[in-house]
């Protein structure tokens, strides 16, 4: 078994979602059979094959290095849960 | 399957038998008898009449003056709210419009409203949804199918013709399922066709944009309308747009259709092998060369998908945090617990599925064992495509492992869920274009799809090839 009660609660932490234990439960079966199931992928061979990460076949195109005014504050700030004095708010982080 | 047609709709316009005004007021009436299918996440008569208005005002020509479009509701939208179908954006109202609706805006399309799915686009059921399921609307009353997803709103208000034609996204299988579900024809273009700008991102190197609609021509003019280069989209392609429908030639006298072995998976059942042995012997009839190909690694690409997708995925929904937008949990004694408790409160089941896999797969010492793997295992699939198109014009496969299937039937086991993409997952991880159109019943009367694959950029091919199929179903 790849995930145990430990590794779910590291990945939990690293994906910042809490999860209750019964939650926790739920996962560690889902995310063993599913890595039992990827697992498959160790039976092709795979040397000197290069990772693909973007199928896009054309060269990235670059644009002009110029300055646009798209994004006022007031429109980034539009949707927040909390903003005070044109800034986002979150709960305090400093003593 | 419904006789609506955009194009004809166009003519009729055109030539004045009806009015803007009539014609969306008759969808209007339709959409509200049809409120129980639960297709739209945000429908609004008043903005809908107010489109009216405004394009009464307008004396400007445009191609697609007054037909009602729904929006798949993971593009954003200025005049409605985009949810992703998630909680966590219950209540986002986006101050910018995605690429595609801005071209379909300036075209003078009417958008009806924004259709429901899987939560973030993560299910293939449209089950995943906060707002709940979606009903197939070619359910029978006793029992609710559902319409396959994730777009299975926008391929659901195609079937009931609660529009001319609808936008969709494709990660793994998401337009073509669903179309092959609903009876409706959809298609998934080339990666990088149509800008991914304004799209709520899931798995950013496989998400692409793409078009429901009542036949093939309507989708050849609606995909024409919504591809385009857009700086924004940092792999949108530099590649000249054709007319597809203008050029629309279903003589395929001549050309070669691959047919790949692969494809004859265990457990298929028998209608689905029926409905593709048909297509083949159409297509020969029409003095197309059949050629039996090989894709090696196709049981390999399911697996891999469930690794790139979720990877990408868990680094894409970071940015829901509670700060910036969206929901925030009410349960914020520090920082860290307003980001744990609004993640946890805000991400329903399969999507902290699929983060929690992508956090785990991406995770030091893990990266080179699943993710750099499967990148590997990708490059072999694409390779494997690249190989086939040397000795064919296009490839011609079933859509989907089953017909629409009922609702809530695939929930527990997540595996099991994921073969309902078998068909449509490979070429999502090449990146080629792909269309499914309705192509004959199973034993219940449901429609099934033929899924029909073409090279990079050559949409062309896909459409000629569709039309070819459809006209000789008709």
């Amino acid at each position: 078994m790849k995930i145990d009660k430990n590794t779910i609660n590291k990945i939990a932490r690293l994906s910042r979602i809490k999860l209750d234990d019964k939650e926790s439960e739920d996962y560690i079966k889902d995310l063993n059979s599913i890595l039992d199931w990827v697992e498959q992928l160790n039976e092709v061979n795979t040397d000197n094959v290069e990772p693909l990460s973007n199928i896009s076949s054309s060269i990235l195109p670059k644009r002009e290095d110029v300055s646009n005014d798209t994004n006022s504050s007031e429109e980034i700030l539009e949707n927040a849960p909390d903003k005070l004095e044109g800034f986002f708010a979150v709960p305090k982080v400093v003593e | 399957m419904s006789k609506s047609s955009l194009k004809q709709t166009l003519k009729n316009l055109e030539s004045k038998k009806i009015s803007i005004r009539e014609l969306n007021q008759d969808y209007l009436k339709r959409i509200k008898e049809k409120e129980n299918l639960n297709v739209f996440i945000h429908f609004s008569e008043e903005n809908v009449l107010k489109q009216i208005d405004n394009l009464e005002k307008d004396n400007s020509a445009k191609k697609l003056k007054g037909m009602p479009i729904a929006i798949k509701d993971l593009f954003c939208t200025k005049s409605m709210p985009t949810t992703a179908a998630s909680k966590i954006l219950e209540n986002f109202n986006p101050t910018y419009e995605s690429f595609v609706t801005q071209k379909l805006l300036d075209e003078g399309s009417i958008f009806v409203g924004k259709t429901n799915l899987d939560e973030f686009a993560m299910g293939s059921a449209t089950n995943t949804s906060f707002f709940g399921n979606t009903i197939n609307p070619l359910s029978q009353e006793n029992e609710p199918l559902a319409p396959g997803g994730s777009s299975g709103g926008s391929a659901a208000a195609v079937a009931a013709d609660l529009c001319l034609g609808a936008t969709g996204t494709d990660t793994g299988g998401s337009i073509r399922q669903p179309a092959s579900f609903c009876g409706v024809v959809g298609i998934k273009p080339t990666y990088g066709l149509c800008s991914r700008w304004g799209i709520a991102a899931f798995a950013s190197s496989l998400d692409q944009a793409g078009i429901f609609s009542h036949n093939v021509e309507d989708a050849s003019i609606l995909l024409q309308s919504i591809a385009g280069f857009d700086q924004r989209d940092s792999t949108s392609a530099k590649v000249n747009i054709p007319n597809y429908f203008e050029n629309l030639d279903d003589d395929l006298n001549g050309k070669t259709v691959g047919i790949p072995k692969e494809y004859s998976i265990d457990g298929t059942p028998m209608e689905i092998s029926q409905i593709w042995e048909d297509a083949i012997k159409v297509l020969e009839k029409k003095g197309v060369k059949i050629k039996n190909i090989s894709l090696p690694h196709t049981k390999y690409a399911l697996p891999t998908y469930y690794i790139i997708a979720p990877a990408e995925a868990s680094s894409n929904l970071a940015r829901y945090d509670g700060v910036k937008y969206g929901f925030r949990s009410d349960e914020i004694d520090s920082l860290d617990e307003m980001y744990e408790n609004t993640r946890a409160q805000g991400f329903g089941r399969e999507v902290k599925r699929r983060i929690l896999i992508g956090t785990y797969v991406l995770s030091a010492g893990y990266y080179d064992a699943y993710y750099l793997k499967a990148q590997k295992v990708r490059k072999l699939i694409a390779d494997d495509f690249n190989k086939a198109f040397k000795e064919c014009d296009f490839i011609v496969t079933p859509t989907a492992p089953s017909a629409a299937f009922p609702l809530n039937e695939k929930q527990n086991d997540p595996i099991k869920m994921y073969l309902n993409d078998v068909f449509t997952v490979p070429a999502s991880l090449a990146g080629l274009p792909g269309i499914s159109i309705p192509f004959g019943k199973d034993k219940n009367n449901l429609p099934l799809g033929i899924q029909i694959l073409g090279k990079h950029f050559d949409e062309q091919q896909v459409f000629n090839a569709a039309v070819s199929l459809e006209r000789s179903y008709e």
